[in-house]
């Protein structure tokens, strides 16, 4: 049972809500009995609800994906069998937006989590102002991401932007560059964005986990005269590993299914498009229901099949 | 001697990067608000700060579209996805957290992954789901679309918060002949207020933030919620977006996020570790 403390927030290993077993005794008894009906009446308005507004919606999606519906007329449609799918595999487009999302999936997590540990190194050393910077950092994650979007599309603008005046004034570039829209830069101008909006909530949830970590370990250390480096790779590291893991898991599903940042700071370009974008372009813009279907019902395979993976490697457990 | 200069340096260095980390946080929120200020040629130049300050931006936000309407139906829509969702969370939560039966431990894993569904996945049935219920371009449609990515998050937060409660309370209440229904509301309900407070307010910001079903679920001006009406300002020509608007509608809608966050900071810290809720 984990324990409520006001000051530091608790362990991240995903919770196991475990109910206390205050019926296990008088199993079968009426109490017991009356208590199940119960929680299964409880349960049942939002088993509905989810029902209607996941469960058809994904069933519906999947089997549009078999047919060749479109956007004007939901109602006539024909069966096609696996056809969107072939066309699918054979588009170069839709295999530049796979290769886009894993590229910035992985760097920006990875990005994502050496920041965002430096970041709670930071906070969690003692100095004045700490609450300050910790407020400070929550700033990005507060702020919506088509606002952020927006920020920095303003920011990153090729005649006016602050970025080329500042990058020209050190030095760094020698003429104005056009981040979002040229195709060598525009994947990492959206991959900054994302880093600078979600390592906060890395941060955190790092912080979180440091703040639970024994002091002792760290006394014995400085007794020994152990090298911090040393500290940080052989002890801080492996003993706030789970929840990192945990973090990095939230964080890559969250970016595998990246959809409005790259759509409003480079809107449909195919040197940025997502698997999402993908998706939505066929879906809504072409009208092509069934084959945007098909992009889509492939992203949510490719989600759960990387998730499954994901959790049995880290050994991510869900019940303690 | 020497030791004294190599911590003097160290300390240095760590307050070097402290300030890195505050100028990269809230240097792009601090550019907007200057942005924001300026006008006319001003906006052309990198001054790091607004030398004329002037309010005609955020005038011509509210003239230039209903960008008032805008932020009432994001008010409306967060607003009732919270309220929904946390009146269908609580009970189940209750069951969840507080009771053993058959079928527990999956459903809680179906709440999970269903809380991490790309929501593109399920556009096309919604979108359908949407225009059979008549809710295309109208907010009720977005409050049910909403509700896919609220009431799991919800459901799982407060299960985790549900769980903690010591069960001699809940004891004493059997005890005292107390229904399922009665341990509810008389004792968890009073006691679960901060908690409904932090997931209610993690919900909102998320349902305040929300773009793809906004923008595909909404047609006309007067129904669009803040982010779409702000991806979606355009000035004259493609080519010159007015920027001075654009940023000014961003501070518009971010304020009362920040403050917000500032004043319920431990809150959703709390609330963050219990959820791992997205960014």
């Amino acid at each position: 049972m984990r324990s409520v403390d006001k000051e530091s927030p608790d362990s991240v290993i995903i919770p196991a809500p475990e109910p206390p077993q205050n019926d296990g005794d008088c199993r079968g008894s009426t109490l017991t009995r009356q208590r199940r009906r119960a929680a299964y009446l409880f349960i049942a308005p939002m088993l509905i609800v989810l029902a209607l507004v996941a469960g058809y919606p994904l069933l519906r999606t999947m089997f549009f994906a078999l047919t060749d519906a479109r956007l004007s007329n939901l109602s006539t449609y024909h069966f096609v069998g696996l056809a969107n799918f072939t066309e699918l595999v054979r588009d170069p487009v839709w295999w530049q937006a796979v290769w886009n999302t894993v590229v910035f999936s992985v760097v920006s997590v990875a990005l994502e989590t050496v920041l965002g540990v430096a970041i709670a190194l930071t906070l969690n050393a003692h100095m004045p102002g700490r609450g300050l910077l910790r407020a400070a950092v929550l700033i990005p994650w507060a702020i919506p991401t088509v606002v952020s979007a927006k920020m920095w599309g303003w920011m990153y603008n090729d005649m006016y932007g602050v970025i080329n005046a500042i990058f020209m004034a050190v030095g760094l570039i020698s003429h104005p560059l056009a981040w979002t829209a040229n195709p060598h830069l525009a994947l990492g101008a959206v991959i900054a964005v994302d880093v600078w909006k979600t390592t906060p909530f890395v941060a955190l949830l790092a912080l979180a986990a440091l703040q639970l970590l024994p002091t002792e370990i760290y006394e014995a250390a400085k007794v020994d005269g152990i090298h911090p480096v040393k500290v940080f790779f052989k002890v801080t590291l492996p003993l706030i590993a789970p929840a990192l893991m945990v973090a990095v898991i939230f964080r890559l599903l969250d970016a595998l299914r990246i959809f409005d940042l790259i759509y409003v700071l480079t809107s449909n370009s195919r040197g940025t498009m997502s698997m999402s974008v993908y998706a939505r372009q066929q879906l809504v813009d072409f009208q092509n229901v069934g084959y945007g279907s098909a992009a889509a019902t492939l992203l949510f395979l490719i989600i759960a099949v990387i998730t499954v993976v994901f959790i049995t490697v880290g050994r991510v457990r869900f019940d303690k | 001697m020497k030791l004294h200069t190599r911590r003097a340096a160290g300390r240095m260095a760590f307050y070097l990067l402290v300030a890195v980390i505050a100028f990269y946080t809230v240097f792009p929120f601090y550019w907007a608000v200057v942005s924001s200020l300026k006008t006319g040629s001003a906006l052309f130049n990198t001054n790091f700060l607004p030398v004329h300050p002037a309010w005609k931006n955020y005038v011509a936000v509210f003239t230039q579209q209903p960008f008032g309407r805008n932020i009432l139906n994001s008010v409306i829509v967060a607003s009732s996805t919270v309220a929904i969702s946390l009146a269908l969370a609580v009970t189940a939560s209750y069951a969840l957290g507080r009771i053993r039966f058959r079928g527990r431990s999956t459903l809680l894993l179906v709440i999970l992954a269903v809380s991490m569904f790309p929501q593109v996945a399920v556009l096309s049935g919604m979108f359908q789901l949407i225009r059979a219920l008549g809710l295309y371009n109208n907010l009720l449609g977005l409050i049910l679309s909403y509700m896919i990515m609220a009431l799991p998050f919800t459901v799982w937060v407060l299960t985790t918060f549900m769980r903690e409660l010591p069960r001699e309370l809940e004891e004493a209440a059997m005890v005292d002949g107390a229904s399922p229904w009665q341990i509810i509301t008389r004792v968890f309900m009073p006691l679960m207020g901060p908690a409904m407070v932090t997931t209610g307010l993690l919900a909102f910001i998320a349902a305040w933030n929300e773009f793809l079903f906004a923008l595909t679920f909404t047609l006309t001006d007067n129904m669009r919620t803040v982010p779409v009406a702000i991806a979606l300002i355009s000035g004259a020509s493609s080519f010159e977006l007015p920027w001075g608007r654009i940023m000014a509608a961003s501070v518009i809608v971010t304020v009362p996020l920040i403050v917000l966050v500032l004043i319920f900071q431990r809150r959703i810290v709390s609330g963050l570790t219990a959820g791992a809720v997205k960014g």
